[in-house]
């Protein structure tokens, strides 16, 4: 009997590694997200085990708003090229020339405008009928509302009240024209799972990840890091420090904060996943405030 | 920093949950209890929660609302009622939950039953101070019909019936009744006040009578064992992999979940529904080729003879074959707008295919109370009942008793698209 026990993250695995293929079988044109952070990281892998020894037959679209830190960039361009994968950037260049930023436009607008806007223009010229996310029920109350084959109108967006029946592991993807789906094959997956899985499977994240010495701002109790050419984001008072700190969680650099932290390895990040005892969307901005994760998620962010 | 043991967190087993009950009997309150409890609550979001604003430490779960804590969306608290299921995650040192946190109103049966359909467990909440009802019955026979191995019923709210045994007796008497009508193996009944987080995960001092486990203990030490490796061998074929690139130019693998059993190189695979007879030469895996593998693990199988296989065709061993028929009889919990009704066309989507069906007999129609069978010729919205479809190709199927996978399907209204029905073979 033992002998045949998968261990509660191969059983993870396992169930989205069944997503993947469900959608690959039923939907005419699939794209994966791509934002470069640690979800993301650990997608790409399952969806390189589901095809194995094929390479997994779509493309990865990252939505970019040009904001993200620059070991993102660097990373995500090494990644892609070394995993052989079919890499798409899109942006919103219209509101990046307007010269779109959280500070003057307030966090709401920008995300609206770069991640949202840029998300659903970059859906509809691509054709995509199928979306996959990265997105996690345990992040967030919104999104612990979230079916795995979760539909969306001819204009991107969530109907919570009216969400398709989602029974056993019987997806229905059937859509009109126009219509579409995002997917989340890791939905069930909790912080802790990602962090063990990574360090499991030795999967590749961005080394911000991991606890340095970084020249910060401490503003609050957030950890804001520091940019010689953001100099200008300064406010009265504030001195640059060097702080030994990590991300738990990356997004944008002007809206991401970082924490203190000593954990230099992956055993180091896991051990301290298991103690953490606030969760990892405090240090994102874009969670506070009037303009929560739901109604952004209806307007078609994801 | 105390030290870790990285490989006792491989022994940590998954426990799929689902919580049921009718409006106001303080399920909300028992699940932010429960996180709180397990530590399942990051700070930030306790302090969101916290009675008195202002403070900046929250030391106990008395100076937190408990119900605040799985506070759903906006577009439900407009309306002061659940709509949908949440999912809510917590651990224990041996365990970890997925908690499919269910709405109670009648008209949102449709989301109870999408919560209910993967768990292993399920808790029935009751307010001691109402006792069973009509709603109570209608998720017990639900609960019962999906097959949820054990059924937990919560009698909460003692702390407003005075901690009364008699209250709580009369109460486990009528669902030990109730289940016993409808064949439930494993009923557990706990006294508790989730206000007060007596009998939650620790004992309390007001109900020294009850002499069981507490609901965390009985979460944490039920039996999480399937045994879904001894039963025959089906692996529904998801996809074909053919890459045809250079390094690849003759690959031919089958990918799927296996739903049963266990598969092996060199064993004598039958495939249906064309009864075709191949052998395993290879499972392949990202990790590497597997001797064995077992459910519910993803693969990928080669076979030595080229024979034509494509998506939604079944893998079994020869000699333990399902059943491949033109008919398919089942008991459907019927959750579509419009009534199911005899003669009518549907899709129906079981493992990997997809058929059109006609409803040719409802069989009966279920009375949730006495769990009598009557007569009917249609099921309205959140109607449970027997019905037989025509298949216009057979499909393999076996029992929903002998195989959640393989006996189960859904049925899908093809000009609206939507899931309208949920099946369990008989």
């Amino acid at each position: 009997m033992s002998e045949h026990k998968l261990t509660q993250l191969k059983a993870l695995e396992a169930e989205s590694i069944h997503i993947i293929r469900e959608v690959v079988a039923e939907f005419r044109n699939p794209v994966m997200l791509y934002s470069v952070g640690k979800d993301s990281s650990v997608l790409v892998h399952l969806a390189r085990k589901a095809f194995y020894p094929a390479p997994f037959p779509f493309s990865l679209l990252h939505v970019d708003t040009g904001y993200k830190f620059k070991e993102m960039y660097d990373f995500r361009d090494a990644f892609c090229e070394e995993i052989g994968a079919d890499l798409i950037v899109r942006k919103n260049e219209d509101a990046i020339n307007k010269g779109m930023n959280p500070k003057e436009f307030g966090v709401a607008r920008c995300c609206q405008a770069l991640k949202t806007t840029g998300l659903l223009d970059a859906l509809e010229e691509g054709g995509y009928d199928a979306a996959f996310g990265g997105a996690r029920r345990d992040e967030e109350h919104s999104r612990a509302k979230e079916r795995v084959f979760s539909m969306r109108d001819e204009f991107g967006q969530w109907d919570p009240k009216n969400q398709r029946p989602e029974l056993w592991n019987i997806y229905n993807g059937r859509i009109h024209d126009g219509e579409s789906v995002r997917v989340f094959p890791i939905s069930n997956w909790t912080e802790m799972d990602i962090w063990s899985y990574i360090r499991e499977e030795k999967i590749e994240i961005v080394p911000l990840y991991f606890a340095k010495e970084r020249p910060m701002i401490e503003r609050g109790n957030m950890l804001i890091p520091y940019y010689e050419e953001n100099k200008d984001q300064l406010l009265e008072g504030e001195v640059p420090k060097m702080i030994m700190s990590r991300f738990r969680t990356l997004g944008c650099s002007p809206c991401t904060g970082a924490v203190r932290s000593d954990a230099t390895n992956m055993d180091e990040i896991v051990i301290e996943a298991a103690a953490a005892r606030r969760s990892e969307r405090e240090t994102r901005i874009i969670d506070h405030g009037s303009n929560s994760m739901e109604d952004k998620k209806k307007e078609g962010y994801f | 920093m105390t030290k870790f043991n990285f490989e006792l967190t491989k022994e940590i087993e998954l426990l799929r949950l689902v919580t049921v009950g009718s409006v106001d009997d303080g399920k909300s309150t028992l699940i932010g209890r429960l996180l709180v409890d397990t530590k399942g609550a990051f700070e930030d979001q306790l302090m969101a929660v916290r009675k008195k604003k202002g403070t900046v430490k929250v030391s106990s779960a008395a100076e937190i609302d408990l119900a605040m804590l799985t506070d759903g969306l906006s577009a439900e608290r407009e309306q002061g009622i659940t709509i949908d299921v949440a999912y809510r995650y917590f651990a224990t040192p041996k365990r970890k939950f997925i908690m499919a946190d269910c709405p109670g109103h009648e008209q949102y049966t449709r989301n109870m039953v999408t919560g209910s359909s993967t768990a292993n467990a399920a808790i029935i909440l009751i307010d001691a101070r109402h006792g069973v009802l009509a709603q109570t019955k209608r998720h017990t026979h639900i609960l019962g019909l999906l097959g949820i191995p054990h059924l937990i019923v919560a009698v909460n709210k003692m702390d407003l019936v005075d901690h009364d045994q008699a209250t709580y007796e009369k109460i486990r008497e009528e669902m030990k009744e109730y289940c016993a009508k409808q064949g439930v193996r494993d009923l557990i009944c706990i006294p508790m006040s989730a206000l007060t987080g007596d009998m939650v995960s620790v004992r309390g001092d007001n109900m020294d009578w009850y002499k069981g486990d507490t609901l965390l203990e009985t979460l944490e030490s039920m039996s999480v064992l399937d045994d879904l490796d001894e039963k025959p061998f089906r692996m529904p074929v998801q996809l074909l992999n053919r890459p045809q690139t250079a390094d690849l130019p003759d690959y031919r693998g089958f990918m799927g979940t296996i739903a049963s059993g266990t598969v092996k190189v060199g064993d004598e695979l039958v495939v249906k529904p064309s009864g075709k007879i191949s052998t395993v030469k290879e499972i392949v895996t990202f990790d590497g080729n597997l001797q064995e593998a077992f459910a519910p693990q993803s693969i990928t199988i080669i076979l030595n003879d080229e024979i034509d296989i494509s998506r939604g065709d079944m893998l079994m061993h020869v000699g333990q074959e399902d059943s491949d028929s033109k008919f398919l009889t089942a008991n459907v919990c019927w959750i579509g707008d419009e009534p199911l009704e005899t003669r009518k066309k549907y899709l129906i989507k079981h493992a990997a295919s997809e058929v059109k069906a006609m409803v040719s007999e409802v069989n009966f129609k279920t009375d949730i109370h006495t769990l009598a069978q009557d007569e009917a010729d249609e099921l309205a919205m959140n109607e449970i009942g027997r019905v037989t479809f025509k298949l216009q190709q057979p499909l393999n199927y076996d029992k929903y008793a002998d195989n959640r996978t393989t006996g189960s399907f859904i049925v899908i209204d093809s000009f609206t698209n939507n899931t309208v029905g949920a099946g369990m073979i008989v």
